[in-house]
């Protein structure tokens, strides 16, 4: 082969450069933002069942609609069937997964128990790149004035 | 090839633990959990029927009610008034404006039941006029997406998640029924207010650019075993709702009594809102 050297030299730069991606972020990834469940419901809900919200939350005594490992992969979907159900069936109410009924609503349901959009929904959201366009026309806890985030409070 | 019972037992058994232990990781799998759905249901006071319909007694509407009933109706469902955006031309206004129910002249809510000698006691009072929640409704034939139809208990709805903006359904419509949104109806500058100054009721999403809409019905109302909005801000049964297949309804009730006419029956809609007169 003619001009080895300067083909390995070439041949290796270009293989540092077109791996820069991988070995520059090595031991880099962004830590999951912590979500907030501190919202006046969730504290109310935790008072009744006589324990602490953190408490409360480890004993499984207060819970989302469904458990947590179904509502943290499948809340889009979960809301896709709330929505068919509502607007195309004419149903407003679910069974959830704790024996409780809820109203299959975003705003009134969803937003009740987790008003503080920016401090949960928007936190992991923002993390993983989602931008859903719900709000173009649902009412947002701040809109409705019952925001309970952090910074919204003070 | 022969198994011995033992060998039988244990290639059993070995096969329900594994089954067993696969089953969570197996289910996660299961693409939005096919053994969903668990139990939505109606309320138990919402109000149900087999064909809704609505009575509006023309001799009881004046400019009074049209206003009250107009704004009840408005503010209920979070419609913008572009009307009364300062500096939008008056043009513009018009073209922009939504609406769900609103007054019309008697010779255009009723183009063919009209002649130049007739009561001015007739003529001359406002119209309530709205969306007629057709029996056999164009606009729901002629939407590509499905995002407008009819429920079995005959409303013609809008599912807004569906909604292209394509305006078929605004072409179909032989009553002007539906409106566009040519802009965002919420404030730009204030989150809780809509275009026009009117404030944000919570109980209702707002729309947005590029959909269109039209009267519900109050679906969201009668769900929880409420009258809908104009009705409820009628004083004096100026309107009544009722289902028609109930012969004891309220609506059944006064068309039973009075004479009747509806909007334009000559297309073939089946309009479904009754004017006494
Ligand atoms: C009754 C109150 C309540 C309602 C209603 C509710 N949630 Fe929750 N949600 C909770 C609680 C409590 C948790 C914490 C559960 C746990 O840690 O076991 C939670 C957890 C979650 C999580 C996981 C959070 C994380 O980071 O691990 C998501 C996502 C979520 N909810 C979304 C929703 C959505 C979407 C809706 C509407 C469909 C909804 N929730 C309705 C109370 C509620
Ligand atoms: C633990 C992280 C997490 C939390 C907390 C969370 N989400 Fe999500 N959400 C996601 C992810 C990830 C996706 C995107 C899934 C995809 O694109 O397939 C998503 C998608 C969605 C979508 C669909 C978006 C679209 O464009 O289709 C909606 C709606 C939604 N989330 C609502 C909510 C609401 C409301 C809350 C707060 C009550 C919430 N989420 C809290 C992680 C989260
Ligand atoms: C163009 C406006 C618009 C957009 C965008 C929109 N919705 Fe809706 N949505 C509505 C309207 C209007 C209703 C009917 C409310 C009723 O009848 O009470 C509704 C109803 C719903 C309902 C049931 C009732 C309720 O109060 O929540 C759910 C759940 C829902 N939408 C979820 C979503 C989700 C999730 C998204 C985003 C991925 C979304 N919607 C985007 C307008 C919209």
């Amino acid at each position: 082969m003619y001009d080895k050297g300067k083909v390995i030299t070439g041949l290796a730069i270009f293989f540092l450069v077109f791996t820069f991606p991988f070995w520059s972020n090595i031991g880099k990834t962004a830590p999951m933002p912590e979500r907030s469940l501190d919202t006046p419901v969730l504290q109310e809900m935790a008072r009744e069942a006589g324990l602490d919200l953190e408490q409360a939350l480890k004993e499984g005594a207060i819970n989302c609609v469904e458990d947590k490992d179904y509502i943290v992969s499948q809340h889009m979907h979960l809301l896709n069937l709330w929505r068919d159900s509502v607007v195309r069936s004419g149903n407003r109410m679910y069974a959830g997964a704790f024996g409780k009924r809820h109203e299959m609503s975003l705003s009134k349901s969803c937003m009740n128990c987790h008003s503080n959009k920016k401090d949960f929904c928007d936190r992991c959201h923002n993390y993983m790149n989602v931008n859903p366009y719900c709000w173009d026309c649902h009412l947002t806890p701040e809109q409705m004035g019952t925001a309970s985030d952090a910074e919204v409070k003070q | 090839m022969s198994a011995t019972r033992r060998e039988f037992l244990k290639i059993a058994g070995i096969a329900a633990a594994a089954g067993a232990a696969a089953t969570p990781a197996f289910a996660s799998f299961i693409p939005g959990n096919i053994l969903w759905p668990r139990g939505e249901s109606k309320r138990d006071e919402a109000y149900t029927a087999k064909r809704w319909a609505m009575v509006i007694d023309l001799a009881k509407l004046d400019q009074k009610v049209v206003e009250t009933v107009r704004e009840a109706c408005h503010a209920a469902h979070n419609v913008p008034d572009f009307l009364k955006v300062a500096g939008m031309g008056a043009g513009e206004a018009k073209r922009s404006e939504i609406k769900w129910i609103w007054p019309a002249k008697y010779e255009s809510a009723f183009p063919n039941d009209m002649n130049e000698h007739m009561s001015a006691n007739v003529t001359q009072r406002p119209v309530l006029v709205m969306c007629n929640h057709c029996d056999n409704p164009s606009c729901v034939r002629v939407c590509p997406t499905k995002a407008t139809f009819q429920r079995a208990d005959g409303l013609v709805l809008m599912d807004y998640h569906r909604c292209i903006g394509c305006r078929f359904c605004m072409a179909a419509c032989p009553y002007g029924s539906r409106s566009f949104n040519w802009y965002d109806p919420r404030d730009a500058k204030d989150p809780k207010t809509l275009v026009g100054g009117r404030a944000v009721d919570p109980g209702f999403p707002t729309r947005t650019k590029g959909v269109v809409e039209k009267c519900n019905f109050c679906a969201e109302r009668l769900a929880r075993g409420e009258a809908p909005a104009c009705v409820a801000a009628c004083k004096n049964n100026e309107m009544v709702f009722g289902d028609l297949s109930d012969p004891e309804s309220p609506a059944r009730r006064l068309l039973r009594e009075r004479y009747s006419v509806r909007r334009k029956p000559e297309m073939g809609t089946g309009p479904q809102v009754y004017y006494v007169i």
